[in-house]
């Protein structure tokens, strides 16, 4: 019985954390100025993260907690990337 | 596909609150995103949002494999780290970058100095 909620909960948090991404999407799709396609896109690698971390929590395996580790290293590496582009025009001066 | 952990009932309610709660706050976060009018205001909710949803599902994943292996598993708290430090730097720099963009193209309604 236990199992079974607890089964209802992860699984209503991904349908949530999905919803979330979607969201994100939306933003990125229409935002009206290329800073707020960024928001979005930071966002939806946060929502994505925790829908791998959600993952791990239903299968039990530490697969997944990697991959969310990469996911936050690249996402902040590739928001930072975005804003230096908005900034100045170019990433590497 | 719904299949979940085998744990004793105090696990399984920690858990499952604490997931349930940081999908739900990840959610506000971005519904603010979407919803509020103008840049500025649209930088705050993607910042505490997913960042408090990030703490929440963390401490249910601590729970879950610390109780699964039955010895105390903490290598999420790298994440929550890394989370809680990166989130503050991007979202300032952006905005940064955003209002650089908005003073050189004289858009009405910059916030000033």
């Amino acid at each position: 019985m236990t199992q079974f909620l607890l089964a209802m909960a992860i699984t209503t948090s991904q349908v949530i954390l999905g919803v979330a991404m979607a969201g994100a999407a939306f933003r990125i799709l229409s935002g009206p100025r290329a800073q707020d396609r960024v928001l979005g896109l930071d966002a939806l690698y946060l929502a994505g993260m925790l829908l791998l971390l959600t993952y791990g929590i239903q299968t039990g395996r530490t697969l997944f907690f990697e991959a969310a580790l990469v996911i936050a290293l690249v996402g902040f590496a590739g928001t930072v990337a975005l804003a230096k582009f908005l900034m100045r025009g170019e990433v590497i001066e | 596909m719904s299949q979940a952990p085998d744990l004793p009932a105090w696990a399984a309610l920690i858990v499952g609150i604490f997931v349930l709660l940081g999908a739900s706050i990840t959610l506000i976060g971005v519904i603010g995103l979407i919803r509020l009018g103008s840049f500025y205001d649209r930088v705050h909710p993607p910042t505490l949002g997913p960042t408090l949803g990030t703490a929440c599902i963390l401490v249910s994943s601590i729970t879950c494999f610390s109780v699964l292996q039955s010895r105390p598993v903490v290598h999420e708290i790298l994440i929550a780290v890394f989370v809680t430090l990166t989130t503050p730097v991007t979202l300032m720099l952006l905005a940064r970058a955003a209002l650089y963009r908005d003073r050189r193209e004289d858009v009405p309604d910059v916030p000033r100095d």
